[in-house]
This record gives structure tokens, C-alpha cells and sequence, in this order.
């Protein structure tokens, strides 16, 4: 209250408390020096870490931005080849199906002919069978009418009797094929 | 009226010189007051980290309300350099302001701890030292001549009355914050007064020293806060080129 009676006073008790003028040279001196330790010691280091976290961290955001894209044209590159590749398999199975199917046909074919061919060889043997067999068969009713006919020769005989011979060498035949 | 009672440590006459006279007790606590204000800055940043914790994140706090107060009255490439200005004088303000409210201390009716800022020739030391400033900055980043106009505009015959305005900012700004911390101190130390004179004095004067002890320090805050708000203020009028 003194100094502010002073202050408000100016002159009026001068010699017994005046404006201290000491004070306020301390308190200049002593926010300078503060001033200047505290820059030196407190916000300089303080803040260059916040310049560097805000560095960091656009940094980071541009990272994360850059790696978002790199993964999405991986993510569209991989899609083009996934669907690349099905394509080549449907390729690939159209293709077989259809080599399968050719060499189907080509076993049937192939199957059928041969068919072909022995069924023919086989009628060929047959008709020389038959063949041979009718030869077989004259040969042997030309014999047979000779001895039927040295029978007749042989014996002359009544018209009952030729008939009964007949039946009889006719039946012997049967019997003898 | 306990503590108006109160002596002032004068020191007269230091070095023989008849004006250089020292008040112990402010000398004091202006010396207490950096100290705690350098302890506390240099300790919260002592381990600094890229993820901030504890202190540093308070600090940083502080940092970016000081920044937030520089970036209203002007752009941040011209008010960036005003940033240590600004946390050094909310800290060591508040602190200072804080001082008085935690306790007083006198010796043989001396009194030697108590808030520097309640002397008005301390307050208006820091309110001039901030208007100097403000024209220093003004002359130093818009010359001369442009800061020299600045006194005739808008109108040449506002002179005298920018010249007045200059006075009346140092004035206000420093008994604004001389004329909350005394008044508080005042009643502090009735109450404290209050508080010793008996056992029903103590009961009664508790409540009221508690709540005017709290309010106290969010006058404090709010008083540091103010003032680096106008000492932003003022340097914008100084440094901006658009008004």
C-alpha cells in the first residue's frame, strides 16, 4: 500500500519510498534472462519434437497413402491374372474335351472297320466252306449213283424187288450220311 | 487491515545512487517466481518424446492454447517469433500470481513472500516492457516510415489521441493485472487475519478463504491469459499491415 500510495503520490513521500526503480531494472533483467534460458532449454527443443512428430506423421500419412494405392493395383493386377488363368483352364479343359472327342470318334471308326473286315473274312470262309462242301457232296452222289448202279447191274431183279432195293440203298444212304 | 500494516525490505540507495532503491521482497519473489517457472519448463521437457506423456503433453497444451491465441490476432508467419514471448510470459505471470495465493510470509511485520504482480510498479514493468516491444517489432518488420504513418492513420489529426492510446495501453494493461492480484491478496490476508484471531474466527473465515483462495488462482489464470492476449493484441496492431 506504501509503494502504491508512492506510485499514486509521485513525489509526495519520494524519500521514503519512491518508485523502486531497482525492482523493475531486477524484474527487466530477470524475464530477459528467463526469456532467453527458457528458449534455449525449454521451447526450442519442444517444439523442434513437435515440427518432428508433425514431419513424422505427414510422412506417415503419405506412406500410408502411397501403400494404399501400390496395394490397390497389386489388388487389380492380381484379379486380371486370376481371371487370366481361368480363362487358360477353360482353354485347356475345351481343349482336351475336345481331343477326347476326336480320338472317340477315331476309335469308333477304327473299331467299326475292323468289324468290317473280319465279318467279311469270316463270310469268305463260309462261302469256301459251302463251297467245298458241295464239291464234297457231288463227289460223293456220283459215286454212290456208280454203286447204285453196279447194285442194279449185279442183280436183276423183279419190279417189286428193285423197288425194294431202292428203298433199301436209299435208306442206307440215309444211314450212311 | 492486517497486512496494508506490512513493511516494505526496502533497500534505499544502493551503490550510492539517491533513485536505485530495491524492495527485497520483490526482488525476491521475482527470483523465486523464474526459478520455478524454469524448473517447471525445463523439467516437462527434459525427456522429450515423439509420443508425448505426462508433462509433455501439458506443455504442449500450453504451446498450442499460446499458439491459438497468436493465430487470432494475426497470421502465423508473423507471429510465430512472438511464441516464446507469449509462453514465458503466461507461465511466469501465472506463477507469479499463484505465489501469493499459496501463502504469505512476513517476518516481524516485513512482508517477504507474496505475488510479485501485486506491485504496480512490477506490472506496469512488464506492460511497458511489452509495449516497447510491440513498437520495436513494429519498426523492425515495417520500417520506419510505414510505422511512422501508422500514428496518422486512419485520419492525421487522431494523432494525439494515438499517442494518449499508446500510454493508456501500458496503463490499463499492467493495473489490470496489478488491480486483481492486490485485491486478491487483500482479502486473502483479511481472511487470514480473521482465521488467527480466535477458534470461531477460524471456523468462519475457512469457507470463505477456501473459496476465495480458488477463485484466486483462476483469477490468476485468467489474468496471465489476458494479458497475453492484449500484449498479442497490441503487437498486432504494431506488425499487420491491414488495417
Amino acid at each position: 500500500m506504501q509503494s502504491l500510495t508512492g506510485f499514486l503520490i509521485l513525489g509526495a513521500e519520494a524519500e521514503a519510498t519512491g518508485v523502486a526503480w531497482g525492482d523493475m531494472a531486477t524484474l527487466l533483467f530477470t524475464f530477459i534472462i528467463l526469456l532467453v534460458l527458457l528458449r534455449i532449454f525449454a521451447w526450442g527443443p519442444l517444439m523442434n519434437v513437435m515440427k518432428e512428430r508433425q514431419d513424422h506423421i505427414s510422412n506417415e500419412i503419405d506412406t500410408a497413402e502411397k501403400n494404399r494405392q501400390d496395394a490397390e493395383r497389386m489388388s487389380s493386377e492380381a484379379q486380371e491374372e486370376l481371371k487370366k488363368t481361368r480363362q487358360e483352364a477353360h482353354q485347356i479343359i475345351e481343349d482336351a474335351k475336345q481331343t477326347a472327342k476326336e480320338q472317340e470318334q477315331d476309335i469308333i471308326t477304327a473299331a467299326r472297320t475292323e468289324g468290317e473286315r473280319i465279318k467279311e473274312s469270316a463270310r469268305q470262309e463260309i462261302e469256301t466252306e459251302k463251297e467245298k462242301a458241295i464239291q464234297a457232296l457231288q463227289d460223293q452222289v456220283a459215286s454212290l449213283s456208280v454203286r447204285i448202279a453196279s447194285k442194279v447191274i449185279e442183280k436183276e431183279l423183279s419190279e417189286q424187288d428193285q423197288e425194294k432195293l431202292i428203298n433199301e440203298y436209299v435208306k442206307e444212304v440215309g444211314e450212311g450220311r | 487491515m492486517k497486512n496494508l500494516d506490512h513493511k516494505q525490505p526496502m533497500v534505499t540507495d544502493v551503490l550510492g545512487i539517491s533513485w536505485l532503491d530495491f524492495n527485497m521482497s520483490n526482488v525476491l519473489m521475482i527470483i523465486v517466481s523464474a526459478v520455478i517457472v524454469f524448473i517447471l519448463a525445463v523439467s516437462a521437457t527434459s525427456s522429450l518424446k515423439r509420443k508425448p506423456t505426462g508433462m509433455q503433453n501439458f506443455m504442449e497444451w500450453i504451446i498450442d492454447f499460446v499458439k491459438g491465441i497468436i493465430g487470432s490476432n494475426m497470421d502465423w508467419k508473423t507471429g510465430k517469433q512472438f511464441l516464446p514471448l507469449g509462453l514465458t510470459l503466461l507461465l511466469f505471470i501465472f506463477v507469479s500470481n499463484v505465489l501469493g495465493v499459496v501463502t504469505m510470509i512476513s517476518v516481524d511485520h516485513t512482508i517477504y513472500w507474496k505475488s510479485p504482480t501485486a506491485d504496480p510498479g512490477l506490472a506496469l514493468t512488464l506492460a511497458t516492457m511489452v509495449v516497447v516491444l510491440s513498437h520495436y517489432y513494429g519498426i523492425k518488420m515495417k520500417g520506419v516510415k510505414e510505422y511512422g504513418k501508422d500514428f496518422l492513420r486512419p485520419m492525421p489529426f487522431l494523432f494525439p489521441l494515438k499517442i494518449i492510446e499508446e500510454f493508456a495501453n501500458t496503463l490499463t494493461l499492467g493495473l489490470r493485472l496489478f488491480g486483481n492480484i492486490f485485491a486478491g491478496e487483500i482479502l486473502l490476508g483479511l481472511l487470514a487475519g480473521l482465521m488467527t484471531s480466535g477458534i470461531g474466527g477460524f471456523f468462519g473465515g475457512l469457507i470463505p478463504m477456501l473459496a476465495w483462495q480458488g477463485f484466486s488462482v483462476f483469477v490468476g489464470a485468467i489474468q496471465a491469459f489476458i494479458f497475453v492476449m492484449l500484449t498479442m493484441v497490441y503487437m498486432s496492431h504494431k506488425v499487420s499491415h491491414d488495417h
